[in-house]
């Protein structure tokens, strides 16, 4: 037996966090959490190629606060399998002899990270086209073969999670980490792989100007891959908090700016014009929405680190026409009309593929990370854990991490 | 008979003192010792200003008389200062309004057909069709306006502007092109300060940023000692080759006035009076002021002070070539704002009030405050600053950080971005003035709506370059105390707190003089 933490079903909490979770986000680690701490059977190996692996710090990610939040849209209901252990952030240790993705041979006690992506090798499938190219991320058949649905480890009945004492993965999963690598340092790999993933969906142009929305987790890793990664030149970040401000500049951002001085900043940058509408009398203003400023002219590829709206809609309006924005993170709703009227190219991003492990435990090796896991929280104290990830902007933590191994 | 200013010397029978800040004014008591500089009281005003006008006018000083310069088919231009002076501006007729009818009345009767009626806004913003017409009258505008021959100088159009020349110092001479192919150019000024006119008038007035960059910036006005005296002024003096060598090119007949002290309506006359002889009516004025300020929701006391005229009266008026009128248009405002000051102080004391040039019908933001108080107010000397080489300076004004969206949108982003790296004029200009005014929108903005130029808050920074090398120490009193520290000053809710602050300093019993300005004076340091 295992103490895990299980996301369940239950119609009147997931209710009740749609209503209230970003209205009243204590609610949410209280009685209303469609979470809880439960003693379950740990997960068994069923099939050749998986193994077990015994977390050691498992990530809080955005996505999984979405998911506790009722923020995420039903789009990827029928993507996951109830109840799940959620965690894909995962640093741990094999329990068993393995093979890694490439085949290399894990002995048992091997500290691995997790690509949480369950595609077609690990469902014992023929590969799918998508798998066949290498882009393992985009794999058409995350709902059949040997597991349940779900999209990632973390969202899967059958596999466990980061957010238990043992979870199963597949080789074609598993990443050895370095002995030089840090547990605090390797937690990181999954979310920079995923930044990995973004700037090479950026396609910056030589000397390109970036904008960066949000500088949670997801935004600061992406300046820092777009900083390593690319020729992006001037690259510019949105930051809420003092904290989040200096630790995108460590990461490369060339300037900062707060939300609310975003769109002057980023014309300042790009010498763009700006057109405002005209100012509405203050109740008409409420009713028609969507008269927000907007520039002719904007950085060369904006980036929503942050997938809300007022993000989005920013990073839409400060694109220049004929410009790349790219989605990271789970996207809100927003006007569109930029993407029509300027021709914008719209670009998701989800996970990672390719050698994008590898090049991110490169970057988890050299980066200025000291410190950015700013909270570990043992199991038990979920609540806790969940509450300052919530918050971890204001508090000045970047990733908040639950420590398996710990009682205390 | 006007009395002269005087300075006084506070002891225990002064009672306290009215401060300007902002919108608004304190009334404060001065620590014992403490020299307060008064401004001369007003001038008698001209009685008949226009008879003075045409004698002007027909009298010229170094110049043929104005109908002799007029001949038919000639190409005639008027430009005239804009809404930036007087401050505040003056009750209708606005003296422009007279000086041009008088001037268009000769022109028709030589038969002059050709004319146009520029305002010389340099670099400000463009006034709209109401501000030019409360400066030129309805009989102007209505005639001129709409046939577009009476309009804002436009220092980014293209097509609108003529290189003349260099200086023999390399200083690129470019102004308003209509101005420049004129037969002849009329420029009719408001000489508030001792600042205004001379040549600083139409090769600043009718120019753009390729010229205005040779004498507006830190290291000129660094070297401008001060701008009240344009024989020691860095600044003048480029302006001055400027005006030479336009004179070469282009007749000018320039028409200078000067006004009296009379900067506020009969209702605060108060204001304008030594507090010790205020009256019953004095005493009840300033109590209705207070409360009645003090109660005002900000938006009342905003319309309130902005919407003041003042009753000026024409104190004189010079018209021909321009260097020999200006030599007595300064006399002529010596005499109404010079007060002989004996020695400098360690601690300068200034009420930074509601209105500078540029914020007329708009807000006094931080950075205009600042060139209020450290450029205008605290250049207002002659001889040697009023405060000591590394002494103090204690202003008071609220320093809020509002800024007018339409007005100064390139100051919004001066004070977020630049000051926020640098508050070092030099460094700044160095590093972020280039940006700032080759900017496409700021440009944009200037041309089409009512917005400053881009430059423009580098070139109000540096006008309080000067007072940032000379004092130790800068202290606001009663100041947004965030938006003073992005500035690099200091805030202080008190004037006794002010005090505590500079004392590491200029000591514990420093000599402090407070400058009672509005009206306005120019302290003569010996």
């Amino acid at each position: 037996m295992m103490l895990a933490l299980e996301l369940f079903r239950s119609i009147p909490r997931y209710a009740a966090a749609r209503t209230l979770g970003s209205r009243m986000p204590g609610l949410l680690v209280g009685p209303m959490a469609p979470v809880r701490l439960v003693t379950r059977d740990e997960p068994p190996v069923r099939h050749d190629g998986w193994a077990r692996v015994r977390p050691l710090l498992s990530g809080i990610c955005g996505s999984d606060l979405g998911v506790v939040t009722g923020s995420t849209s039903l789009y990827f209901s029928a993507l996951v399998s109830m109840p799940f252990v959620p965690g894909h952030e995962v640093v741990g240790e094999l329990l068993d002899d393995a093979t890694d993705h490439s085949g290399a041979p894990l002995p048992r006690g091997t500290r691995v990270v997790i690509d949480p992506v369950l595609a077609c090798a690990a469902r014992g499938l023929a590969p799918c086209p998508s798998c066949a190219s290498g882009r393992t991320n985009l794999c058409n058949h995350v709902t059949v073969g040997h597991v349940s649905p779900g999209l990632q480890t973390g969202f899967c009945r059958d596999t466990g999670g980061g957010w238990g004492e043992q979870l199963v993965a597949h080789s074609s999963q598993l990443h050895p980490v370095p002995d030089d690598l840090s547990d605090e340092r390797a937690v990181l790999v999954e979310p920079i792989a995923c930044a990995v993933q973004l700037a090479r969906r950026a396609q910056v142009p030589s000397g390109g100007s970036v904008l960066v929305s949000g500088a949670g987790a997801v935004g600061l890793f992406a300046t820092l891959a777009l900083r390593e990664l690319t020729v992006a030149g001037r690259i510019t970040v949105i930051a809420k908090h003092g904290r989040q401000a200096d630790l995108a500049r460590s990461f490369g951002a060339t300037d900062v700016a707060s939300p609310d001085e975003a769109m002057r900043a980023v014309r300042r940058a790009t010498r763009a014009l700006r057109v405002a509408p005209a100012p509405l009398p203050g109740p008409a203003a409420r009713i028609v929405g969507g008269a927000g400023e907007m520039l002719l002219g904007g950085v060369d590829v904006g980036v929503d680190a942050v997938g809300s709206t007022g993000s989005l809609d920013t990073v839409l309006r400060s694109t220049r026409a004929g410009g790349r924005v790219v989605l990271s993170g789970m996207p809100a709703s927003a006007d569109l009309s930029p993407a029509w009227f300027r021709e914008l190219e719209v670009a998701g991003t989800y996970a990672s593929s390719g050698d994008a492990f590898e090049v991110a435990t490169g970057l988890a090796r050299l980066a200025p990370l000291d410190g950015v896991v700013g909270g570990r929280y043992p199991l038990h104290r979920w609540r806790e854990a969940l509450d300052h990830a919530h918050s971890a902007g204001r508090l000045g933590t970047v990733k908040v991490c639950f420590d398996v191994r710990s009682r205390a | 008979m006007s009395r002269p200013g005087f300075v006084l010397e506070v002891d225990d029978r002064t009672p306290p003192l009215v401060v300007h800040e902002g919108e608004g004014f304190r009334l404060e008591t001065f620590p014992r010792g403490t020299r307060v500089v008064y401004p001369p009281e007003s001038l008698p005003g001209i009685r008949d200003a226009d008879g003075a006008i045409r004698r002007a006018l027909l009298e010229p000083t170094n110049s043929e008389p104005l109908p002799v310069l007029l001949t038919a088919g000639m190409r005639l231009t008027i430009a005239f200062d804009d809404i930036s002076l007087p401050l505040p501006p003056m009750v209708k007729p606005d003296i422009r309004q007279r000086i041009i009818e008088q001037v268009l009345t000769m022109a028709a009767a030589a038969g002059v057909d050709d004319v146009e009626i520029i305002s010389a806004n340099a670099l400000h913003r463009r006034l709209t069709a109401a501000e030019l017409k409360d400066i030129v009258g309805e009989r102007v505008f209505r005639s001129f306006f709409p046939q577009g021959a009476l309009y804002n100088h436009d220092a980014e159009d293209p097509d609108g502007m003529l290189f003349i020349g260099e200086t023999d110092r390399g200083e690129v001479v470019e102004i308003n092109k209509r101005a420049a192919e004129s037969d002849l150019l009329v420029y009719v000024n408001v000489n508030l300060v001792a600042m205004d006119g001379g040549h600083k008038s139409v090769p600043i007035g009718l120019a753009g940023y390729k010229s205005l960059r040779h004498h507006h910036n830190s290291q000129t006005m660094v070297n401008s000692r001060s701008f009240m005296d344009h024989t020691k002024s860095a600044m003048h003096h480029s302006a001055w080759r400027m005006g030479k060598l336009l004179a070469d090119h282009l007749k000018i007949f320039t028409i200078e006035t000067t006004l009296n002290n009379d900067v506020f309506p009969d209702s605060y006359g108060f204001l304008m009076k030594r507090e010790w002889e205020w009256g019953v009516r004095d005493q009840a004025s300033m109590l209705a002021a207070r409360r009645g300020l003090a109660i005002a929701p900000k938006s009342v006391r905003h319309n309130l002070y902005q919407g003041m005229r003042a009753p000026y009266g024409l104190t004189g008026i010079n018209a021909g070539e321009t260097e020999a009128v200006h030599e007595l248009t300064v006399a002529k405002v010596h005499q109404q704002q010079m007060v002989e000051v004996q020695g400098q102080s360690d601690v300068l004391v200034m009420g930074v009030p509601y209105v500078g040039p540029y914020n007329v019908n708009s807000t006094m933001n931080p950075i205009l405050a600042t060139c209020m108080g450290l450029g205008y107010y605290f250049n207002s000397y002659r001889g040697q600053p009023v405060v000591r080489k590394g002494g103090a300076v204690i202003l008071y004004h609220p320093v809020e950080p509002d800024f007018n969206q339409l007005h100064h949108p390139s100051y919004v982003d001066f004070f977020e971005e630049v000051l926020s790296t640098s508050t070092d004029p030099a460094v700044i200009e160095a590093k972020f003035e280039q940006q700032y005014a080759t900017d496409p929108w700021y440009i944009h903005l200037y041309r089409t709506s009512h917005a400053y130029h881009g430059v423009h808050p580098f070139y109000m920074w540096y006008w309080a370059a000067h007072a940032m090398d000379h004092v130790g120490d800068v202290v606001w009193v009663g100041a947004d105390r965030k938006a003073v520290e992005r500035m690099g000053f200091r805030a202080a809710s008190s004037l006794q707190d002010a005090l505590e602050m500079v004392s590491g300093t200029v000591g514990r019993s420093p000599s402090i003089t407070y400058l009672h300005n509005p009206p306005h004076l120019i302290a003569d340091v010996r």
